[in-house]
């Protein structure tokens, strides 16, 4: 037992990086995966299948705007389907990336400083994914500005007491703000590669890119001011952002919906999601392009108490809505439950419980915590558990409400799948552009980190 | 215009963190008012050695917040209120709680902005041609090399002495600065 104790706090307190780096090869061994290093097959094969993916989301919208959303399985009385569905899951998993970046930040967390940026990429994409979802499904696409106040020919504004205004503001504030918090963050490692590349073209991009970094004293002062007020700003905004994303539920009367503990329960899984998506993207990206030195097992280990944490507080949010089921004596919240258990998506709602709930139990084992195979497994069940959570929700909530004579059961069509999919594709291969154009992991954070860049007064 | 000095300022470069603090120190000290110092990654307290005094980043945040939220919440305020009221639920067009969260993205959201437009325009960014970069050792200033400038506008700046002092200064090489 104490032995156990002994070496797990070891792997808390162990070096961020691997011992033996310098500024130097810091720089080199990060800069070089997008510089120096040629783009395998493996590489092509991967972004080709995701582009094909992409494309496919492309045909699957493009129908949708000719024939209308007629084509997915959304009907009387399950207004919304999966694109709702998908929307908050996206949404979710983008919030790992903030979270890392901006609070991890604010609570000196200096592992996070290997896993931020491309985190915050994940975030970026995740967002643009889950942006797709609410655009497209307005039925009329080309009147969607109506959900920003810009004036139009009605001279109507938009309704400012419903919560899916609130959602519009919240979503495209987090999507901006993230993508600024990304783009100062890679300023100072664009004027790196900057300095490192011989090709004239590559050095006239990267430099404009980097608006002439020359990492002047004044300059990195503000940048810093800059960075931790960014931070500061996008803690309570990525807490708002689902919060918000839970009110368009909790603000409704459906039974499943109307309850005051959606907001920290989404939140909650948001990050529980957005962690595991951050563990499926990092242990590959760790292994092929051999950064187990920045991205140790310690970051793993870290994750994954991360998810059991959050998956202990959205398994407690299960808790309480059975609970409530039975204790408000209300008897459609008391069929809601029945509903689920036992009702025609009682399949999903298992799996749910086993996925969410039972699943990643196993991270209390150490040795599971730090294995990347089995982390690896786990955060694909937890994704698809997370999945399946919104699924239940938005369909399960629709599909029996207060009256018999308009229940109904939901069926997605091959559109809403292609669409799904298409998303994951479009995710991916932006994923796979960035890892080669940006730098992957934030170069100047790095050397921070270095017993080198320590200075006495 | 006025003629430009055809030298921009002497650069001497260091091999460490600690090494460019302790410069930046004695050149303040030996008098030197225009001076500056480029590192690879932030070094706490470098700024303040060679003569940072005020940040004004705060204040623009601060600013960019207020209005911001006042926009957001005058905005909706008009909206419903005001130029087109419209019956929701029985709720009076000025229903102050409801627009508490709109209120709060759009503070967040222009504070957010002020802070990086903020961050770039006190530093003059974006400047892509600067003359420190015709130094070809300033590559390496995004890399591992800590490099202190003197400018030929200091008064006190000459091209023998301030070169004998940054030599007291030990530093790996110096360079002048063509502008």
């Amino acid at each position: 037992m104490s032995e156990q104790y002994k070496s797990s706090t070891d792997l808390d307190r162990a070096p961020v990086i691997e011992p033996g780096h310098t500024f130097g090869t810091v720089t080199e061994k990060i800069s070089a995966i997008v510089l120096t290093r040629p783009a395998t097959n493996g590489w092509f094969i991967g972004f080709g299948i995701f582009f094909m993916l992409t494309m496919m989301l492309l045909f699957a919208t493009g129908y949708l705007f000719l024939k209308g959303i007629g084509i997915w399985g959304d009907t009387t009385p399950i207004g919304w389907g999966f694109e709702i569905v998908n929307f908050v899951w996206w949404i979710g998993i983008g919030h790992a990336g903030t979270l890392i970046s901006a609070i991890l930040l604010l609570l000196r967390q200096t592992w996070r400083n290997s896993i931020n940026r491309f985190a915050e990429a994940m975030t970026l994409f995740a967002v643009a994914s889950a942006g797709i979802f609410p655009a497209i499904h307005v039925g009329r696409p080309w009147l969607a500005y109506w959900l920003f106040p810009i004036p139009n020919t009605m001279r109507v504004w938009p309704q400012f007491r419903s919560p899916l205004m609130w959602d519009v503001f919240a979503v495209s504030t987090y999507a901006t703000i993230s993508a600024l918090f990304w783009f100062t963050g890679l300023i100072p490692d664009f004027a790196t590669l900057r300095d490192r590349t011989e090709k004239r073209w590559i050095k006239m991009i990267y430099g404009m890119l980097s608006f002439g970094w020359r990492g002047s004293a004044r300059h990195w002062h503000r940048y810093e001011t800059m960075y931790l007020l960014l931070a500061g700003l996008a803690t309570p905004l990525v807490l708002s952002v689902h919060t918000v994303v839970s009110f368009d539920f909790a603000v409704g009367i459906v039974p499943g919906w109307h309850t005051t503990i959606f907001p920290p329960y989404f939140v909650a899984g948001a990050i529980y999601s957005g962690f595991a998506m951050v563990l499926m993207l990092a242990i590959p990206i760790r292994k092929i392009y051999g950064l187990e030195d920045f991205i140790t097992e310690r970051h793993l280990q870290n994750s994954a108490k991360v998810m059991l944490a959050t998956g202990l507080i959205v398994a407690y949010g299960y808790g309480i809505e059975a609970f409530m089921g039975w204790y408000s004596g209300d008897r459609y919240d008391a069929f809601t439950l029945w509903n689920r258990l036992h009702g025609p998506y009682a399949g999903a709602y298992w799996m749910l419980l086993i996925c969410n709930i039972l699943a990643p139990q196993v991270l209390w084992i150490r040795k599971l915590r730090t294995s990347p195979v089995a982390l690896f497994f786990i955060s694909a069940v937890v994704l698809v558990g997370m999945w399946l959570e919104r699924f239940i929700i938005v369909v399960l909530g629709l599909h029996r409400d207060f009256l018999n004579s308009s229940w109904g059961m939901y069926y997605p069509t091959r559109w809403d799948w292609m669409t799904y999919i298409g998303t994951i594709g479009m995710f991916l291969a932006a994923m796979f552009l960035f890892l080669r154009l940006l730098p992957a992991i934030s170069i100047f954070e790095m050397r921070t980190l270095l017993p080198e860049a320590e200075v006495k007064e | 215009m006025a003629k430009r000095d055809p030298i921009y300022g002497l650069m001497a470069e260091f091999d460490s963190a600690q090494a460019l603090v302790d410069a930046g120190r004695k050149t303040r000290e030996a008098g030197y008012k225009k001076i500056d110092a480029y590192s690879p990654f932030p070094i706490e307290g470098l700024a303040e050695e060679i003569g940072m005094h005020f940040d004004e980043i705060p204040l623009t945040v601060l600013f960019g917040g207020i209005i911001g939220g006042s926009t957001g919440y005058l905005m909706q305020y008009w909206m419903a209120a005001v130029d087109y009221p419209l019956n929701i639920g029985g709720k009076p067009p000025h229903s102050w709680p409801a627009f508490i969260v709109i209120t709060f993205e759009m503070t967040i959201l222009f504070a957010g902005i002020s802070a990086v437009l903020g961050m770039l325009a006190f530093n003059g960014l974006p400047m892509p041609y600067h003359p420190v970069f015709n130094v070809p050792r300033f590559a390496l200033a995004s890399k591992d090399r800590f490099f202190l400038i003197v400018f030929s506008s200091d008064k006190k700046y000459n091209p023998v002495e301030t070169r004998r002092f940054l030599e007291t200064l030990d530093p790996r090489s110096i360079s002048e600065v063509p502008s």
